[in-house]
Formats: structure tokens, sequence, C-alpha cells
């Protein structure tokens, strides 16, 4: 036994944001970050609602990867403004913000550690909940998953609960459309990333399946185009934001691996961006988990086209074509690239090695993972070394 | 071999968990003790209740209790009988069960997500115990 949760609906494609302006609520809060605000992309969510008529209230304080204290705030705001709407725009700072502010808000006796699939939160009895993405990244607005980042303990709470899942998920591309170059690259490395965890995970099913193909093919084909062309192909844009939303699907129906414990681990530590981080781990933990999931790695690279003479070799391409594409992309594939030092890193180790033992990325991984792997791992990331064992 | 459930399967329990270094590993920070409970279901008449005490990748106590009353504990895992079968036979994965409300579990629930690897460790060694099932 097991579930298939996603949004109710999925409104995607050109004009999409007009979905707003006949949503039924009389007061919306809007979780957002100044970014957004100063792209114009907010302007642009205000113009629809202002047609339905509704009052709004905007919370645009969400710093990157967010960090209890926003939530924390928001969840005070919208206590005092009462929404029957929230609206999580921007990337997945503000829309896993806006899921957490959610639960604040409907349950202020729950502390925000006790989000998680076994407690009965109960939402939906004072406000709905719509996510809107304005990265090609996350999925974060299809996913029952929200990520927080504790400060003081420097560590990225995994936090999940089939209840925080949005009600509604619009994907306009014309949000994507002007992304810069590094955020179109690093988000859609998470999608990619995801797709593919999704897709060895042990708990991985026909649906997730099914999602995570169509993500890996939509990535592969997309992605270089996007990075190339930019705002002037908007069809590449499209592709890849409705690829973010498949993976999150496919992700958060199956469970990611060690790639993303990697990635949140290190990402808390030494403050990195989560898409960033997860391009770095992909090819370090796709190989360490080679032995277990080479003819699934096989199957990927059969549906992107790749062919070779033996099951093995064509798992061991679709990781080269994986490598390639993160050089084409010019993103870093070692943490010494970072400007982390050496030494401080080497200090760090055993925190690295303890967070990373504790995520919730390790509970379906293909491979059975122990302290002295993770280490290796680590180490080798730095170095940029090729995966041995 | 061991009937389940039993105090005699528990304490084979215990003690095969204190033989095992992957656990000990996996749970080394882990502190809380536990009531397991087996609900009645076609198979079993009454319920039966566990205490187990988990202490630094170690048991410290193991025993079968007249009834749940008995001892307050920091943590609850509850699951009918024929749930229990499939957990211990490897036939259920017991994050999955908890997911899927096969078993239910109450305490703190961020310190549990933490400790998943230790959990897991923990339902391997009950498949490492001779058991008879009744
Ligand atoms: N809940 C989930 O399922 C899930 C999954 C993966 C990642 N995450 C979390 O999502 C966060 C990362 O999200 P992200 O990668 O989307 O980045 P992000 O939301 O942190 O945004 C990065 C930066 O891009 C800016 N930005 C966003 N959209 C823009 C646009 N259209 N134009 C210009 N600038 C824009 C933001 O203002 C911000 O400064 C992390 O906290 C990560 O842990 C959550
Ligand atoms: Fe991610």
């Amino acid at each position: 036994m097991w579930y298939f949760s996603s949004p109710k609906l999925i409104v995607f494609g050109e004009d999409a944001l007009e979905y707003l302006e006949s949503v039924k609520a009389s007061k919306v809060f809007i979780v957002t970050d100044k970014n957004i605000a100063s792209f114009g992309l907010l302007e642009k969510v205000l113009k629809h609602l202002e047609v339905s008529g509704v009052e709004v209230k905007v919370f645009d304080e969400v710093e990157p990867e967010p960090p209890k204290e926003t939530i924390f705030k928001g969840a005070e705001l919208a206590s005092q403004f009462k929404p029957d709407l929230i609206i999580g725009l921007g990337g997945g700072s503000c829309i896993d913000s806006a899921k957490a502010i959610r639960v604040l808000y409907e349950r202020p006796d729950v502390q925000i550690e006790e989000i998680s699939p076994l407690t009965n939160l109960g939402l939906g009895k004072k406000t709905k909940l719509i996510c809107i993405p304005t990265t090609s990244g996350t999925g974060a607005e299809a996913t029952w998953a929200v990520v927080i980042t504790d400060k003081r303990k420097k560590v990225k709470l995994e936090l999940a609960s089939r209840e925080v899942i949005s009600d509604v998920a619009i994907l306009d591309p014309e949000l994507v459309k002007k992304l810069p170059k590094k955020l179109t690259v690093e988000p859609a490395l998470d999608a990619l990333a995801q797709a593919i965890e999704a897709y060895i995970s042990q708990w991985k099913n026909d649906f997730s399946d099914a999602l995570a193909v169509k993500a890996v093919q939509l990535i592969f084909k997309y992605l270089p185009r996007a990075y190339k062309k930019g705002s002037s192909d908007i069809e590449a844009r499209e592709k890849m934001h409705i690829a973010a939303t498949l993976s999150g699907l496919a992700f958060s129906n199956s469970q990611v691996t060690i790639l993303h414990a990697l990635a949140h681990s290190a990402g808390a530590i030494f403050r990195i961006p989560h898409g960033r981080a997860v391009a770095l781990f992909t090819p370090y933990s796709l190989r360490f988990n080679f032995s277990k999931s080479w003819k699934l790695y096989a199957e990927l690279a059969e549906t992107i086209g790749l062919k070779a003479v033996s099951k093995k070799e064509l798992a061991v391409k679709f990781l080269n074509e994986i490598e390639k594409l993160l050089k084409e992309l010019k993103v870093a594939t070692a943490v010494k690239d970072l400007r982390i030092e050496r030494e401080e890193y080497l200090s760090k180790i055993n925190e690295l090695v303890e967070r990373t033992m504790e995520s919730t990325g390790l509970i379906a991984n293909p491979r059975e993972v122990t302290e002295d792997d993770v280490k290796k791992l680590f180490i080798y990331a730095y170095e940029g070394k090729n995966v041995d064992f | 071999m061991a009937k389940f459930p039993s105090d005699e399967w528990v304490k084979e329990f215990c003690k095969t968990l204190n033989q095992n270094k992957a656990y000990e590993e996996a749970a080394k920070t882990w502190e809380g003790d536990f009531l397991f409970i087996i609900t009645p279901d076609e198979d079993l008449d009454k319920e039966y209740v566990f205490y187990v005490d988990l202490w630094h990748g170690k048991c410290r106590e193991a025993r079968l209790l007249s009834n749940r009353e008995e001892k307050r504990t920091e943590y609850i895992y509850e699951g009918k009988y024929s749930n229990w079968k499939k957990l211990i036979k490897g036939e259920i994965d017991p994050i999955k069960g908890l997911l899927t409300r096969k078993f239910k579990l109450k305490g703190n629930m961020s310190k549990v997500m933490r400790a998943t690897k230790a959990a897991k460790e923990l339902v391997k060694t009950a498949s490492l115990v001779p058991t008879d099932f009744i």
C-alpha cells in the first residue's frame, strides 16, 4: 500500500495567472521576497487579484533557504490579517515559507519541528494555499515537503506532511521568462537530480516513475536551450517550468536519496544555495549508488535516446551525459571551487557526516549508507575525485 | 526459537540488538524508551505490550508488561499482530509502515524523523531473532 499526492489543481501554460481572477477568497496573504517584487513579478500577480476584488496583504521578507525566524514573523502577520487564502510566490524558498506559515497560522499550537507525516494537522479550516513558482527547479509547489533552515543549529529541517501540499499550483512561463543564467541552471539541476532520485529510490513506484522519466526527458532536451537562449526561447522556459513540477511530484511520491542528504547537510553548514549544492553532489551520489542503480540509469539513458551495446555501458553513458551537461552549464562540481577552505571544510567534516546520517534522504537510498561512506563522499567531493568505492 | 509475542522473544531481541554493530552505530545518540504494543486480530487473542529501553545504541532493558498502563514511556509504537508479523519478516518497510498508518507512533516526532536509520536497523535486528509465530 502506498499513496499518490498532488495539488488538487495544476494550472499551467500561457496566461495561467488568469486563474487568480476567479479565485474564491476574500483576504489574500502573499508570501514572497523583495526580488520578486522588484522584478515586477508580484505586480503581475496583484494585477490579476485586483480583478477578483480581494483584499491583499504582502509579506515580502523571505530570505533564500528560509530560516525559522522568517516563518514565525510571517505566521504572526498572517494571524493578525486572518487570510482565507495564502499565496506562495517565488522560488522554493518563498513557497516553502508559505507552506510553513500556513501551518503555524492554522495551528498556532504546533511547533514547526512537529510538522511530520505522523502529525495530524487538520489544515484547510482557515485558509487555502496557492503556490506560484518563479524558478523552475524545486517543484515545491507540488510537493508535501517543507525545507526550513535552523540557523542556530545549522541544519535544514526536512519537514513533510501530505496536508501541506498546495491546493492549486500555477505554472505561468511568464514568471520565469527572464531568469538570469545561474537561476536558470541551478534550480533546474535540482529538478534533474530529484527526478533521477525518485526513479532510483527504494520507494519508487509506477506513478513516480512516469513523472520522473518525463522530467528527465524534458530537462535534457530543454535545459541547454533555456540556458543558451534565455528569454528568447519561451518554449524551453515553459517546458522547464513543467519539468520542475513533474520532478517535485516524482520525488514527493517516491523519495530523494543520499544526494539530497549530502546537499542539505553541506548547504546548511556552508550556506550554499540549494540548487548549487545539489548540482555539486550529483556525480558523487549517482556513482556511489551505481552498484544498486545501474539498471535504472540504463533505463533512463534509453528514454533520452542514448545507445550502447550493453546495459552497463548505457548506465555509464548516462552518468557521463550528466557530467557533460554539468560542464556545459558551468556549474561547480568540486567543493574546493566554491571558495571553501580545505581546513575549514575538514574541521567540519564530522558535523557534515552527522547531519547527513540524520537526513530523511537516507531512508530509501538504494544502497546502504555508512558513516564511512559519507565521510569519503565529502572528501572526494571536496577534491573533485571520482567515486571508486 | 522464541515465540512472538512473549517475554522470551523481547529479551532475545534485546540481546541481539546489543550484538548488532550496525544498530549501535545508527542509534549511538538515541535516548528514549518505547512501548511496543501488539494489538489483537484474527490470530491473536489479546493485547501484548513490550517495554524496551533504548539508549545510545544499546538495549538497556526489555520485558513483557502486563498492560499498557504499567509504564509511561517517551514513545509508543503500536500495530496489529498481522502487521508486526510482516514487519519482523521484512515484508513491511518500517518507515512506510508508519506513513501508511499500519503502525502508529506517539511521541516527539522531530526526534524520531532524524533517527530513521536507527529505526530501520532496529527492525532489521528483529528479523534476526529466530522467531516462532503463533
Ligand atoms: N519543498 C520542496 O519540495 C523543496 C524541494 C527542493 C528544494 N526546496 C527548497 O527550496 C529552496 C531553493 O529554492 P530555489 O532554488 O527555487 O531558490 P530560492 O527560492 O532560494 O531563490 C533564489 C534566489 O532567486 C531569486 N528569484 C526567484 N525567482 C526569480 C526570478 N523569476 N527572477 C529573478 N530572481 C528570482 C530569489 O529572490 C532568491 O534570491 C531551498 O530552501 C530548498 O531547500 C524545497
Ligand atoms: Fe531539491
